[in-house]
């Protein structure tokens, strides 16, 4: 029966159709629901690791033992899983190994536009590119069987236009697959003397997939009527298809290692072949250097953002497309915001009004923080960042800088805890505060180890973050709730006078996680007791507006109270007036 | 041959777009349409600006639609009807609800909430205006504007409205499916506005 999947859906279709037994990954959008979706299968082991790197050693480990694994993330998160990655490409693999990876044009929810081609070719492993969800499930089984006749970890690349995409798909299968494990620790144990003959056995290993690539059915010719020729794989091929259906285009299912004489011979029947892709010039360059000169690609295409037809046709012909409607006016900008409710706005209040500190940010929904009108927030480079980097800055300003260090419960566990081991053992005196809502909220609440649950949703051990401070040797380790503002503002300039690394923990579940249940007794303003300070629209909370005084919309308010902690003359309260 | 129908669905975070969106594809699928739908997650669902597409034909290549490429622009909220506009085709048409979100930026009072149907007139747009408000506050419900738009939005297309039913119990949890059948029924029975008579 043909239905509509998701991309990401699609993907873990593929693996539970080609047997896949494991399943790893940290959450990373454009990539979560690949994880999520297979946990739906009882068939396949599946987790959420602490993070990226963790997560393909788990699968490494799977594969050599004989099951197939897959280990999905987002563009940045290779970038954590870089290290196992490139050995993994010297032990090769025994069951098959597929790392899905979903880059990000556009930055939809991303703080970079990376192109995991780049890596895979310096890890030289072969990488996949799927063109829509039916792709996606074909795709995954392509790249277990290549994985496995070549003995090589697999990456199968998607963008947010395919993982966050539905299209028309059939289901099929699913068949088991299992390889018996033998010990050899001269193809397991990279140390120097064995890691040699892997090396020559990764190039060896490259040519033969370059020559595979010639022949594989996924990269293919579709015949043109018109005299137009283009290149292109993934998203990018939908879109030259949609803006010139009746061109002649080289479509390349398979982009690394590249089908050197299938695109020599392409190239040489036409005057000039657009190569199209979005982020970097990979195809191009690579192509070019086969000495191929009559290709056109970045001259005319951009580096940054998202591609469309229209835009290749823009690109192509260098002409404007004609808007019926347009608003001459400027609107009023709509930024994401902190939902109503959320315990990261007190914290965030009570930052907004420290004066003469630098406050170093981290990924998660509180780098909000950073946006009016808190402004609350110096930095935000990549997962953990944040620590390492207040610890950097106390130093260079020979401590006389006061730094406050923000990162939520699930960025700690990822890659936090070993910035508060540096910044202790090197003397820092910085405030790390950690915003623990229980669970991963940007990416939609999934668990993690401090959460205290499974994917599976099942009960678990749960790393209890105060115990584990302590332990690293932090002076002081408080648990504060993010709701008390008044209580919290002193505390937090009391720690801030304190040497050493302190760590503030505030604690509160996500407002908007289906596990804690909230008693609701929303708040009203008394509009006599009222003075119009409006102070409390200083808390950026999407229930309270403007009218002529502050109002509150009972339809948005999560009844956190903070507006009545805050409020001066006590006009609010759950009391609605008479 | 099936005609192409590009649909934007625009809104803000939180409004039900996804779920519109999947089950009007769902719908389209069954009539036999080749059918792509986009959509964008992460930071949008945090009160952002979010649009998703619906694409329906005899082959669809690209899940976007383009600027000047949109048959008709859903918006769920007012103010995002405006923001999208350019990106309806010429005589396409734009239905909107009369809900009002005011973003983050009106409610510091950097920025005013624009007169939307003031500059609709002046852009000369063919626009249907549903009332929202006053149709949720009769259902009782906040929440199910996405399917009291789509029974309006039924009937700008031939297709029967059973099969419009049997996918909201299709992608509706059990437990909504009766309050979005209510929802869609009412929606479907509001007047039709004048650029469709």
């Amino acid at each position: 029966m043909k239905k509509l999947l998701l991309g990401n859906f699609a993907v873990a279709r593929g693996c539970y159709e080609a047997g896949v037994k494991v399943a790893t990954a940290y959450p990373g959008t454009p990539s979560t629901e690949i994880t999520e979706a297979i946990a739906q299968y009882d068939e396949i082991y599946c987790e959420w690791a602490p993070n990226e790197k963790v997560a393909l050693e788990v699968a490494i480990g799977a594969a050599i033992y004989g099951r197939r694994a897959i280990c999905s993330m987002k563009h940045v998160g290779l970038n954590v899983a870089a290290d196992p990655l490139f050995t993994a490409s010297y032990t090769g693999v025994n069951a098959g190994l597929l790392i899905a990876v979903a880059d990000d044009p556009g930055m939809h929810s991303s703080q970079n536009e990376q192109d995991t081609r780049n890596i895979a070719k310096a890890a030289k492993v072969p990488v996949l590119e799927p063109s829509d969800s039916q792709e996606c499930i074909d795709f995954v089984k392509i790249g277990f069987e290549m994985s496995e006749k070549f003995d090589t970890p697999v990456i199968l690349r998607l963008t947010t236009r395919i993982a966050h995409s539905q299209s028309v798909v059939e289901e099929g299968q699913r068949e088991e697959v299992k390889f018996e494990y033998k010990k050899d620790i001269q193809k397991y144990v990279m140390m120097p003397a064995m890691a040699r003959p892997r090396h020559e056995f990764v190039e060896r290993r490259l040519k033969s997939l370059k020559e595979f690539s010639e022949t594989i059915g996924i990269n293919k010719v579709e015949q043109g009527t018109e005299k137009m020729a283009f290149i292109a794989s993934g998203i990018a091929y939908q879109y030259v298809k949609e803006a010139y259906p009746d061109a002649w285009v080289l479509k390349l299912g398979m982009v690394w290692p590249l089908p050197e004489r299938l695109i020599k011979d392409f190239c040489s029947r036409f005057e000039k072949v657009y190569v199209v892709e979005e982020l970097d010039p990979f195809l191009e360059e690579n192509i070019k250097a086969m000495g191929i000169n009559n290709i056109v690609g970045k001259e005319i295409f951009k580096l940054t953002g998202e591609y469309s037809p229209s835009f290749i046709k823009k690109a192509v012909e260098n002409k404007e497309v004609e808007l019926p409607y347009k608003v001459k006016q400027t609107l009023p900008p709509r930024l994401p915001v902190l939902c109503p409710g959320c315990p990261h706005r007190g914290i965030f209040y009570v930052l907004s009004r420290l004066k003469d500190v630098v406050i170093t940010g981290d990924i998660g929904c509180y780098t909000l923080g950073a946006l009016s009108p808190f402004n609350a927030m110096d930095s935000c480079v990549c997962m953990g960042a944040s620590i390492g980097m207040a610890h950097g800055i106390s130093n260079a300003s020979d401590k006389n800088q006061k730094v406050i260090a923000v990162i939520g419960d699930s960025t700690f566990v990822h890659s936090g805890i070993t910035g508060i081991i540096d910044a202790v053992y090197n003397g820092s005196d910085i405030l790390v505060m950690i915003l623990d809502n229980s669970t991963t909220g940007m990416t939609g609440h999934q668990d993690h180890p401090a959460t205290g649950y499974t994917i599976k949703g099942e009960q678990t051990y749960k790393l209890d973050l105060m115990s584990l401070c302590r332990a690293l040797g932090c002076v002081a380790v408080e648990e504060v709730n993010p709701y008390k503002i008044k209580e919290n503002v002193v505390k937090i300039k009391q720690l801030l006078d304190l040497p050493g690394v302190k760590v503030v923990i505030a604690k509160a579940p996500c407002r908007l996680h289906r596990r804690h249940k909230f008693t609701i007794s929303k708040r009203y303003i008394d509009f006599e007791k009222c003075k119009n300070c409006r102070l409390c629209l200083s808390l950026g909370c999407p229930a309270i507006s403007l009218k002529d005084k502050p109002t509150i919309d009972t339809n948005l308010c999560l009844a956190c109270g903070m507006c009545e902690d805050v409020c001066k003359f006590g006009a609010i309260s759950s009391q609605k007036e008479q | 041959m099936k005609k192409n129908i590009n649909i934007l669905i625009v809104g803000v975070g939180g409004q039900g777009n996804i779920l519109f969106s999947k089950i009007l594809g769902d719908v389209l699928l069954n009539v036999g349409y080749d059918v792509k739908i986009s959509e964008v997650h992460g930071m949008a669902q945090r009160g952002g600006s979010v649009v998703t597409y619906v694409k329906a034909g005899e082959k669809v290549f690209s899940p976007l639609v383009d600027r000047a490429e949109a048959d008709y622009i859903l918006a769920f909220e007012k103010l995002e009807a405006l923001r999208w506009l350019e990106y309806l085709k010429n005589n396409g048409i734009l239905i909107y609800s009369d809900y009002e979100i005011p973003p983050l930026s009106v409610i510091t009072g950097a920025y005013e909430y624009p007169d939307v149907e003031k500059i609709l007139q002046t852009v000369g747009v063919k626009a249907c205006r549903v009332e929202v408000k006053k149709l949720l506050s009769q259902l009782g419900n906040s929440r199910v504007q996405n399917t009291l738009m789509l029974g309006f939005f039924s009937r700008f297309l031939d297709i029967d409205e059973a099969l419009f039913k049997k996918s909201i119990e299709r992608n509706v949890k059990k437990e909504f499916i009766e309050i979005n059948l209510k929802a869609f029924e009412l929606g479907r029975r509001i007047e039709m506005c004048e650029v469709e008579k």
